[in-house]
């Protein structure tokens, strides 16, 4: 016996052990395709409910590709096939409803979302006009606030977990951030409100509360993430950095933090975006306007999502007006969070390719 | 510029863990000293111990002396990053940092350091390092791409252009051909024995061709047993250890026999 190939027993087709058979290309569109027409087809005769349909089209092409395919190529590139069917329809679960939720704001909101709106503020409108400059300012305002508190203390409160924290200090840090990640988004705008009425009394209004109390929910955010950064950095670079006798902290800030930029505001925009809409602290500390309020530590202030809400519930007379400024503030929220996005993967690729 | 370094009764411990036991070497000035010994056995962490980089380790400390041309370096009132700037270090695996260009890695430890220098006058430091190093003909056009660009050898070529770079007596080199090609390695053994003339080298290497081929003098570290600490076995001219040595063990070692 010389021979030394081993054929499966299983698959009859196969020439040699290296090549089995293969599905054409065009087999599992065509199933999808089929199934589709199929599904189609039942729909005009019959009147059937449209998710069940899609329900049963995805067990279909599942059942139907699976088993030709265990028929020609064998099992693990059936099992291969099933897992893929699987994976997709998931992935298509997943982003249905953020595409659904994109199309109805841009629908709803584009009607509004003109010039006027962007530059009026609702200063004196009652039924048709206004816009929601006042709120987008107040937006930016107290989130950039938020931000400028926040960041600081987030990344150098990362730093001391990853480059400086040994033991019971460093634990209880982490079991704090890790508490503070919990806190529902009302409970921070209590503790703002209850701070500031200390000192200012019941009636206190302004934006920085309103920014403190998105910090609560900010700085875990960012801690988390810096963290995670900063652990990514290898430890042969920090080593590389003493050994050409440069101090721990010069290390730190030139070589772990620079390194980490790029993730770190990643991680920092994903924050913002996060907070950026938050509703219920504001509604308690920062309240709510018809005017322009650019003063940070004065007065009340509005902002997108209290604008939105408000709009949504005291519509005004006839209510269509308030309901379309409403969505029309919904879509520059959503705007406002893009573009955020865009500036960071800017900052992150600046950081990332940056070598002078 | 190169000094000498003696090393007395060294003990080195991670946490309670002794690695390295009364160590007592003298290393010359101008000459290059090859540190063998099988895996485990404690090279690293000694040659760490020289420039007090072992101590960055957390719970990592050290107990007896290494004085460097009359001063000890463990000496209460002495600042380890200074020491640092003073013995260089090359690591066994190239680590330029990547967010810098070749030419930031090589005056990294000037601007890292915040010493302001004119440009021209930094300019001819990354020039002279790069020319030390031996690579400044590969890539004197491309200075500003980034120094993860470059290939394994000539990365380490890059960060030994940055060790001599801040102008060290001492040079630490810890396997530092591990991760080359044969040609990258005797580009690097070429380096080593011009760089000799200026520095004080030590090398830890598991090729006892390279040891034979660039060191003066060698040392033998051994260990008895997991758990036991490194020691060092005998140290002698290069020569005498791969021709004659005084111990069993290092002969064994050398020829292979070892268990
Ligand atoms: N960071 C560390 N923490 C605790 N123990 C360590 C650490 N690094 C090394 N050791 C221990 O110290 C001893 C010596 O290790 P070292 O790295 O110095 O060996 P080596 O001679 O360099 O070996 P190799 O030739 O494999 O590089 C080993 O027992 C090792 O387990
Ligand atoms: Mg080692």
């Amino acid at each position: 016996m010389t021979s030394t190939t081993v054929t499966p027993p299983d698959r009859k087709r196969v020439q040699n052990s290296l090549t089995s058979g293969m599905l054409p290309r065009w087999v599992p569109p065509a199933i999808v395709a089929g199934i589709l027409a199929v599904g189609l087809a039942a729909g005009l005769l019959f009147d059937v409910n449209l998710m069940l349909a899609a329900a049963f089209a995805v067990v279909g092409v599942g059942l139907v590709l699976t088993v030709v395919s265990r028929q020609v190529e064998g099992a693990r590139r059936a099992k291969d096939r099933l897992v893929t069917v699987v994976v997709t329809s998931a992935f298509v679960l997943a982003l249905l409803p953020l595409v659904s939720l994109l199309i109805t704001v841009v629908q709803n909101g584009i009607e509004r979302f003109d010039g006027e709106f962007l530059t009026q503020t609702m200063r004196g409108v009652l039924g048709e006009g206004g816009g929601a400059y006042h709120a987008i300012v107040g937006t930016l305002l107290i989130t950039a606030a938020a931000a400028v508190i926040s960041v600081p203390i987030g990344i150098m409160c990362a730093v001391y977990l990853v480059e400086y924290g040994r033991g019971r200090l460093a634990r209880a840090v982490t079991l704090l951030v890790d508490v503070m990640t919990g806190i529902p988004s009302i409970v921070a705008g209590l503790f703002a409100f209850a701070m500031f009425a200390i000192f200012f009394g019941p009636s206190v209004r302004f934006g920085i509360g309103g920014a403190v109390a998105l910090s609560v929910l900010m700085v875990p955010v960012v801690v988390r993430s810096s963290e995670e950064m900063l652990k990514l950095v290898p430890n042969e670079l920090r080593e590389a950095s003493y050994a050409l006798g440069v101090s721990k902290s010069r290390t730190v800030v030139k070589v772990v933090l620079r390194t980490a930029a790029a993730g770190i505001a990643t991680g920092v925009t994903l924050a913002v975006a996060r907070v950026i809409g938050e509703t219920a602290p504001l509604l308690i500390i920062a309240g709510s306007t018809t005017r322009l309020n650019a003063d940070l530590f004065e007065g009340r202030m509005s902002s997108l999502p209290i604008f939105t809400y408000y709009s949504y519930t005291i519509p005004g007379v006839p209510p269509e007006f308030g309901v379309d400024r409403a969505w029309a503030a919904a879509l520059t929220l959503f705007v406002i969070v893009m573009l955020l996005n865009l500036v960071a993967r800017a900052i992150s690729r600046y950081f990332s390719l940056n070598s002078r | 510029m190169a000094k000498r370094i003696d090393v007395s009764d060294l003990d080195i411990f991670y946490g309670s863990f002794k690695a390295v036991e009364s160590v007592n070497m003298s290393i010359e000035p101008q000459s290059v000293t090859a540190l063998i010994g099988p895996s485990g056995c404690g090279k690293s962490t000694f040659l760490r111990s020289l420039n007090r980089m072992h101590e960055v380790i957390p719970g990592a400390s050290v107990a007896g002396k290494v004085v460097m041309d009359g001063q000890d370096l463990y000496g209460s009132d002495v600042d380890p990053v200074a020491v640092r700037r003073h013995v260089g270090m090359v690591f066994q695996r190239p680590n330029p940092f990547p967010t810098m260009s070749i030419y930031d890695n090589v005056a990294a430890g000037v601007r890292l350091n915040s010493g302001r220098m004119r440009k021209a006058t930094l300019d001819e430091l990354v020039e002279s390092s790069l020319r030390g190093a031996n690579l400044w003909e590969e890539v004197k056009d491309r200075l500003g791409r980034p120094g993860s660009s470059l290939s394994g050898g000539q990365q380490q070529r890059l960060c030994i252009a940055r060790a001599i770079a801040i102008k060290p007596e001492v040079l630490l080199m810890d396997e530092p051909c591990s991760a080359l090609d044969p040609i990258s390695t005797l580009a690097i053994e070429d380096l080593i024995y011009q760089l000799k003339s200026d520095f004080t080298i030590v090398i830890v290497t598991h090729n006892m061709q390279q040891a034979a081929r660039v060191s003066d003098r060698t040392g033998f570290f051994n260990i008895e047993g997991t758990g036991k600490p490194g020691r060092l076995i005998e140290m002698d001219a290069t020569q005498r250890i791969f021709s004659n040595p005084s111990v069993k063990a290092t002969e064994d070692y050398i020829t292979g026999r070892f268990g």
